[in-house]
């Protein structure tokens, strides 16, 4: 570890990077004190007990039940304390403010594509505001990746067909390099790319920035009509969209479903699965039509039809 | 390699009597024997050329790692090294490494009995697994596998064009030579343990042995479906773990990894029942707690089937498997930190010895240490949500496996060396080789700890310049830990034939396994012992080295 004194620590470039930091480092004094304390034993008694003559029988000891206990006892205590520790830390960093902005990570063989609400498109790169919590909804369109950010001490896989998530609030300006830290092929360590932490204003100023494309809500509006999809869900035959997203649906077999980005991505790719209650199953698929940047942008669309407040969660 | 060095011992330097090595002489004499002590060396033979393939992939990745855009090689053969490393090391070397040469040689030996439960059977499981070693080498040979040693979907599966069937085939078939041998150990133990010999008198190396066993015939067959099933994804197109296909990605990790953590197990359970050997061997006592010593291996065994999901706090698995898979993942660190303190008490007041083997056993408490307390920082969820599938954990297993259970190996070799042969070998060469081997291993991986702190993603072929000075630093180690090996090598093979004659007892230990002349009678003993004491009696008196 005098290593990393030596090399100056990694930036603590989000909210969450000091608490984790916090248990990191007692984590740290943890293993410093028992290896210590394990070395120093094991050389005071190898040198104090040495063997003196070739025939010596030392005094045989059988053990002592106490002396079991409390080393027991005590690391049962320590790691104890650091399951506590790291499961409320983690249980925090799992679930987003409702407030944070949603930005689209799709990770490819061999690159990171973002999508911000906006419309605005980048690669290999993504752009946030400081003090803005930032949800990454993220999906891959081939082997499973992993969106890491160290500076943020965060990371989460990226997985084929399912959405994960990951958030963070970056409280401190600069550049910062972001990874992919699930073996992926042949390209696996390059694909990896920066993180910008901007004011909010030059945030605002990068997103409006050059040609304007279409938001993705915008989009989404286009491919909802060029696909079709109003023939049914405008006229009845369909459930409706308005005030669809974060509601509760029930569903054809009895049960419900929360209306989220994973739900809705599964309505529309394998739309047999769940029947919403008093519709029938006549819904095609769009597997295989739609990619999954097409489909984050049909979802940006069903919430700017207005989402229920509150409950974004996975 | 060594067979014919091994058969060309001269008897007319001082080892006369009978033994299982002059018994018969041949080629055909080694390769149809049921004897499991030359069984013991067909393994050692095996394995020791599978040790150096591996080891040539890890002298070529640290080469290559000296500057960040890679000094040899292309990310793609890059790639290929490091699976290979994995696979040749994890499937090939540390899984049979002290079960398959010393739990052969030495189970029969400890509890007094002939040969193990089913000889032929035994013989078997040697060419089962050089069978599948040849399909991983075929793979390498014909081009090599970038799958990385865990064989994740769907990339294995349906992206990659390399010898991935081949390279699966062989630790699929390689997995069937471990079953059969855990088998065979626990009839073993259970069957044929000689007159007076208890479950508390056995030698903990016996304990961790049957707990060993108990994990590889109850965990291996989970890798062999989940390969299988690799299998039929890859040639039939049939979705099991490819979404593209109708499968579940993470349906495999469960799988691999129900088999993957319990193989850590595997690899250092039987490294810590030679420690227990070797700690009462030169400590001349009692191992401290000796039931807390041999229930914590059985306790080891049985949470590790319940920890796999340690492995996918990160992957998407839920938050709440997360946080049982964290709290159960902690809970094996119980029992092992009780084995370390009672090894350490061990020694209070004991009659120590530096000899080699003991060198090795101390190194071990102690970078097992390192290892399993690193372990207890991935087991914490907020910290590995931070250094999960960085260099942290490259060297937190490195610890585990090369810093604990290679430890263990090399002072099991040079504890029973001069059983196996007869010969020792030159004390302070082996000694400088322990010192060097604790050093160069500790110079190779603390280095990366610091990486995986600092954020450099495991498995880069290129990474980032700021990285490269601990890199640097790393292979420097590497290159010293490197020596460290080569030099047990040469005085190894020096001994068979020059070794001074080491009589039955060399390091004055208890232990059924020394009361017999060395090299062992091809039936160990002249007639079945019959047990009074307990493994560690040193209190009855130090036997005679001769």
């Amino acid at each position: 570890m005098l290593f990393g004194l030596l090399l100056g620590f990694l930036p603590e470039a989000s909210t969450m990077a000091r608490p984790v930091d916090y248990l990191f480092w007692f984590c740290i004094a943890v293993l410093v004190f028992f290896t210590a304390l394990i070395f120093a034993t094991i050389f005071y008694f190898a040198i104090r007990y040495r063997r003196r003559s070739e025939d010596e029988i030392p005094p045989q000891i059988q053990g002592n039940l106490p002396l079991e206990i409390v080393w027991t006892v005590i690391p049962m205590g320590i790691v104890a304390v650091m399951f506590v520790w790291g499961t409320a830390l983690f249980i925090r960093n799992a679930r987003p403010p409702a407030d944070a902005t949603d930005v689209y990570v799709t990770g490819k063989q061999w690159m990171w594509k973002i999508q911000h609400s906006n419309g605005r498109r980048e690669i290999d790169a993504l752009h946030v505001p400081e003090g803005v919590p930032i949800k990454l909804i993220m999906t891959s369109e081939d082997v499973i990746h992993d969106f890491s950010v160290p500076a943020f001490r965060v990371k989460k896989d990226v997985l084929p067909d399912h959405y994960t998530s990951i958030w963070f609030t970056a409280d401190r300006l600069g550049k910062y390099r972001f990874y992919c830290d699930q073996y992926c092929g042949m390209g696996h360590s390059q694909m990896r790319g920066y993180l910008y932490v901007m004011t909010p204003g030059a945030y605002e100023a990068w997103l409006h920035h050059g040609v304007q494309a279409q938001t993705m809500a915008q989009a989404g509006a286009l491919l909802y009509n060029r696909m079709g999809c109003s023939t049914c869900h405008g006229t009845g035959k369909g459930p409706p969209f308005a005030g669809l997203y974060g509601k509760t649906v029930r569903l054809a077999n009895g049960s419900t479903a929360a209306a989220n980005d994973a739900y809705l991505r599964q309505m529309i790719l394998y739309p047999g699965q769940k029947i919403v209650a008093g519709y029938r199953d006549i819904m095609p698929t769009f597997k295989g039509q739609l990619t999954e940047e097409e489909v984050l942008d049909l979802i940006a669309y069903i919430k700017s039809l207005g989402s229920k407040p509150g409950n974004t969660g996975e | 390699m060594a067979t014919a060095t091994v058969t060309a011992i001269p008897t007319d330097t001082g080892i006369e009597t009978r033994n299982y090595l002059n018994a018969d002489y041949g080629l055909k004499s080694w390769l149809l024997t049921t004897d499991h002590k030359r069984i013991a060396w067909l393994y050692l033979i095996a394995i020791t050329f599978f040790f150096l393939v591996g080891a040539i992939a890890a002298l070529l990745i640290r080469i290559d790692l000296l500057v960040p855009q890679g000094l040899i090689v292309t990310p793609e053969t890059y790639n290929k090294l490091f699976t290979m490393h994995g696979i040749i090391m994890v499937f090939l070397f540390l899984i049979p490494s002290i079960p398959a040469v010393f739990g052969n040689f030495l189970i029969p030996m400890m509890i007094g009995a002939r040969d193990v439960a089913f000889p032929k059977l035994n013989l078997l499981s040697w060419y089962v697994f050089v069978t599948g070693g040849m399909f991983v080498m075929y793979a390498i040979a014909a081009g090599g596998v970038d799958t990385g040693w865990t064989f994740y979907t769907p990339l294995s599966t349906s992206y990659l064009n390399t010898h991935v069937m081949a390279a699966a085939a062989g630790v699929f078939i390689a997995g069937f030579s471990s079953i059969l041998t855990g088998l065979n150990f626990i009839v073993t133990i259970h069957k044929m343990r000689a007159p007076g010999m208890t479950w508390f008198r056995m030698p903990l190396f016996l304990w961790s042995m049957y707990a060993t066993s108990v994990m590889q015939v109850l965990g291996t067959p989970v890798l062999a479906i989940t390969l299988f099933l690799v299998a039929i994804e890859r040639m039939f197109h049939v979705g099991i773990f490819d979404p593209a296909l109708g499968g579940d990605p993470l349906l495999f990790q469960h799988l691999f990894w129900f088999y993957s953590h319990p193989a850590v197990y595997i690899m250092i359970l039987p490294s810590m029942g030679v420690v227990s050997e070797l700690i009462a061997a030169f400590s001349r006592k009692r191992i401290f707690g000796y039931e807390f010593v041999a229930f914590s291996s059985v306790a080891i065994a049985a949470i590790s089937f319940l920890v796999w999901g340690h492995h996918m706090f990160v992957s998407g698995e839920s938050v709440y498997a997360g946080v049982v898979f964290s709290a159960l993942s902690m809970a094996v660190a119980i029992p092992s930190a009780i084995k370390v303190f009672n090894w350490t008490a061990t020694l209070y007041k004991g009659s120590i010895s530096f000899d080699a083997p003991m060198l090795y056993a101390l190194g071990f408490i102690g970078l097992f240490t390192m290892g399993g307390l690193t372990g207890i920082f991935l087991a914490t969820l907020a910290v590995d949500q931070y250094v999960h599938d960085t260099y942290f954990v490259v060297a937190h297993f490195h610890y585990i496996m090369v810093g604990g259970a290679i430890m263990g190996y090399m002072g099991a070799l040079h504890y029973w060396w001069p059983k196996m042969t007869g010969r020792l070998y030159p004390d302070r060469w082996a000694r400088v080789a322990a010192f060097i081997i604790f050093i160069g291993f500790n110079l190779t991986f603390l280095p990366q700890f610091v990486l995986g702190y600092l954020g450099m993603p495991r498995r880069y072929a290129i990474y980032p310049a700021q990285f490269q000075s601990l890199n640097v630093l790393s292979t420097a180690g590497a290159s010293i830990l490197g020596v460290g090996y080569v030099i047990p090598l040469i005085y190894f093979i020096w001994s068979l034939r020059y070794g001074p004659v080491a009589g039955p007892n060399p390091f004055r230990a208890k232990g059924l396994e020394w009361t017999t002349p060395s090299p062992p009678p091809p039936h160990n003993f002249e007639q079945t012992p019959i047990v009074t004491e307990e493994a560690y009696a040193y209190g009855s008196g130090v036997p005679h080295s001769v």
